[in-house]
């Protein structure tokens, strides 16, 4: 188990690498000149102040040495120089283009958004999908079932913005439902942090609710078809022990294998959510750096990396605790 | 832990004033499936009676209502997908129509089932020693540590090796043979007096066959339970029943002792049944005789008697009454025993022609 789990991070490790290192590549296969851009930002921008600019920021530097440069940093302290100097501390992921700011202080400083909204609307799909699947599975065919099956096909065929938009718009803005807080981290003010994420929870919740009960629904029909299940009928068990601790449990593996990995999705970045509801999460900040904020870019697809990569293994590792059957080695 | 075992089993419900009723009897139940193709009729007017102690055999083949007879006996079908009439009374109780709570005291307690496939009627998530636990919790008021016990006990009685550490393992980690004695010693837990086997030896090589029907001779006649076979072997019937029934197209179509049905077997589906096996003893060069066809839809049987497309007997009937009658199960009478055929002396037919086809 121990080897398979380093196995396993040194892999992960490798595909971190290797995604760092294609955006970086691709950043520089980019249009955009960011000693132009920075140089214009300075007022008028003279083709001496530009090419100063450009070997400040070591454009003329190959990649390979640039790429060592951004590497070294995430070890030891650096300076970054934007024309002026920066001081950027280990682990340095640059200085925003932008904001002028540390970026790894920045996503510190914003990631708990996401996180909260990400934990918070996840928890609701699982939980309402999964109770759905199961209750639809065990009375298929009938009216509420196809009414749950047909509804939550309408729901997940609507885009996902406009449900958080109307749900912005009536429940907050137009009927005052939903009270119009803004966003305060759960440190500060665990109330208000819960009032202002609400409605992006439910919304979150209630919309990707549907895939999962329909996809519960399916494995719960095809586990209560199983022998299994009717030796448990068969040796007495109540029905609702038959379909929770014999239906559900086996049911359970393949959701939780989504699970993780849609879980991991949301945890990089809730961008409609985070530009709707106004919340100031790494979704949003990643948006607003498009196109030219490298460093920010680069950081939000770094850590969608490494989540999505360690929500697979985490993926794994509970999958075997899930199914006695799967050994790892 | 004063508490022993035989102090724990709760009381049994009492057998009918009338004790002379066999231990399970059903009488014409009928039981079919709506679809949206139609209604499928899988069991049509089956009756029959097993006593404690004794065995009775149902034969057929796949699809005949063998399986969905006996999971009637269970209560096994789900009320709102299925129509059931007749009556099945177990011990004197009614299990048609009877209430959830009353069928969670014979399930698994008065009424246990070995499956077929061991390896996929065992849960796999589960020990089978947490398995065997759970099914004698049900109807035991006991702490986990007794059912533990008494579950280390039935693996060794069922003859598994190491009863106290393989109950801490889980079904993949048992071989076939293994996993289906597990299956019986969970089946047996509670003493059942009924034991339904749904064909379980087929999943398993002949060597472990063998085995496994000694034990539940072995077991029946331990625990004087009565005990349903249900097989499409007839080497297994052999060996183990006391009474042997026929199933064709979800009825009875012969019915008596298993040496009556094995040495003068009046119907032509039974004598189809017995031309397709292959005695390994007798002259191998000899081609086995299968029986031509399937068998038939159960959403549209044919008219007349539901193996008339399958059977070379059909002009020894006068008229066309095997193409236009649904034979009764009666006994004629030149027979030893009932079946449901128009052939009015079929001993005959068996001693001159058939016979010496296939024996």
């Amino acid at each position: 188990m121990l080897g398979y789990i380093i196995r396993r991070l040194v892999a992960a490790f490798l595909v971190i690498t290797l995604t760092s290192m294609i955006v970086f590549a691709l950043f520089f296969l980019g249009p955009t000149n960011v000693a132009e851009l920075l140089c214009n930002e300075g007022g008028r921008c003279t083709d001496d102040r530009r090419e100063r600019l450009e070997t400040a920021l070591g454009l003329n530097d190959s990649v390979v040495t640039q790429y060592g440069e951004f590497v070294k940093g995430l070890v030891v302290d650096r300076t970054v120089s934007l024309g002026a100097e920066y001081e950027c501390s280990a682990p340095c992921l640059g200085i925003s283009f932008r904001t002028k700011t540390e970026v790894t202080t920045e996503l510190i400083d914003k990631y708990p958004a996401t996180f909260s909204i990400a934990i918070g609307g996840a928890s609701i799909y699982l939980v309402l999908g999964t109770v759905l699947g199961v209750l639809a599975a065990r009375r298929r065919g009938s009216f509420a079932d196809r009414a749950l099956v047909s509804g939550s096909l309408l729901l997940s065929s609507i885009p996902y913005y406009i449900v958080a938009l109307l749900a912005w718009l009536y429940l907050i803005n137009q009927w005052k439902i939903f009270p119009e807080s803004k966003y305060v981290p759960l440190t500060e003010n665990p109330g208000k942090w819960f009032l202002a994420l609400l409605l992006p929870w439910l919304v979150i919740g209630i919309t990707n609710s549907t895939v999962y009960a329909r996809f519960s629904r399916g494995t719960m029909v095809e586990t209560l078809g199983e022998d299994y299940v009717r030796t448990a009928a068969a040796k007495g068990l109540p029905e609702n022990k038959v379909v929770f601790k014999h239906g559900l449990r086996a049911a359970i593996v393949p959701i939780v294998t989504i699970f993780g990995l849609d879980f991991a999705v949301l945890l990089s970045g809730t961008i409609f959510t985070e530009a709707i509801f106004g919340i100031d999460g790494i979704g949003r900040w990643g948006l607003e750096a498009i196109p030219v904020d490298f460093p920010v870019i680069s950081a939000t697809v770094l850590v969608s990396a490494v989540l999505v990569v360690l929500a697979n293994l985490i993926v794994d590792i509970v999958y075997s605790f899930l199914d006695p059957r799967v050994r790892l080695a | 832990m004063t508490e022993t075992l035989s102090d724990t089993r709760p009381e049994r419900v009492p057998l009918p004033a009338d004790s002379s009723e066999p231990f399970l009897v059903v009488e014409n139940l009928t039981v079919q499936f709506p679809t949206y193709d139609g209604l499928v009729q899988a069991v049509s007017d089956l009756s029959y009676t097993v006593k404690l102690g004794e065995t009775l055999g149902i034969v057929g083949e796949s699809g005949s209502g063998k399986s969905v007879s006996s999971m009637a006996v269970l209560g096994l079908h789900d009320v709102k997908r299925s129509r059931l009439t007749g009556s099945i009374r177990v011990g004197g109780k009614e299990i048609i129509g009877a209430s959830n709570s009353t069928m969670k005291r014979v399930r698994g307690n008065d009424v246990a089932m070995i499956f077929q496939d061991p390896l996929t009627a065992l849960h796999p998530f589960y020990t089978v020693g947490a398995q065997i636990i759970e099914a004698y919790r049900l109807h035991n008021n006991v702490s986990k540590s007794i059912a533990k016990r008494r579950a280390v006990e039935m693996l060794e009685r069922v003859g598994i090796p190491q009863p106290d550490r393989r109950v801490n393992e889980y079904p993949h980690q048992f071989s076939g043979g293994m996993r289906q004695r597990a299956m019986i010693a969970m089946s047996l837990v509670n003493d059942p007096k009924l034991l339904i086997a749904d064909e379980p030896t087929t999943a398993l090589d002949v060597t472990v066959q063998a085995q496994i029907l000694d034990l539940i001779q072995d077991l029946q006649r331990e625990f004087g339970s009565a005990v349903i076979m249900i097989t499409h072997d007839l080497g297994v019937i052999a060996e183990i029943s006391d009474e042997v029934l026929v199933m064709y197209a979800g009825r009875c179509v012969e019915k008596g002792t298993t040496k009556q049905i094995l040495t003068w077997p009046e119907m032509p589906y039974t004598w189809g049944l017995l031309g397709s096996i292959a005695d390994v003893a007798s002259d191998v060069s000899k081609p086995l005789i299968p029986i031509p066809g399937t068998p038939p839809s159960l959403l549209n049987p044919p008219d007349g008697c539901p193996f008339n497309p399958r059977c070379p007997h059909t002009d020894k009937v006068e008229g066309r009454r095997c193409f236009t009658e649904l034979p009764e199960l009666v006994q004629f009478p030149r027979q030893t025993h009932p079946t449901r055929c128009h052939i009015k002396d079929p001993d005959l037919i068996w001693e001159t022609e058939v016979k010496e086809e296939i024996m």
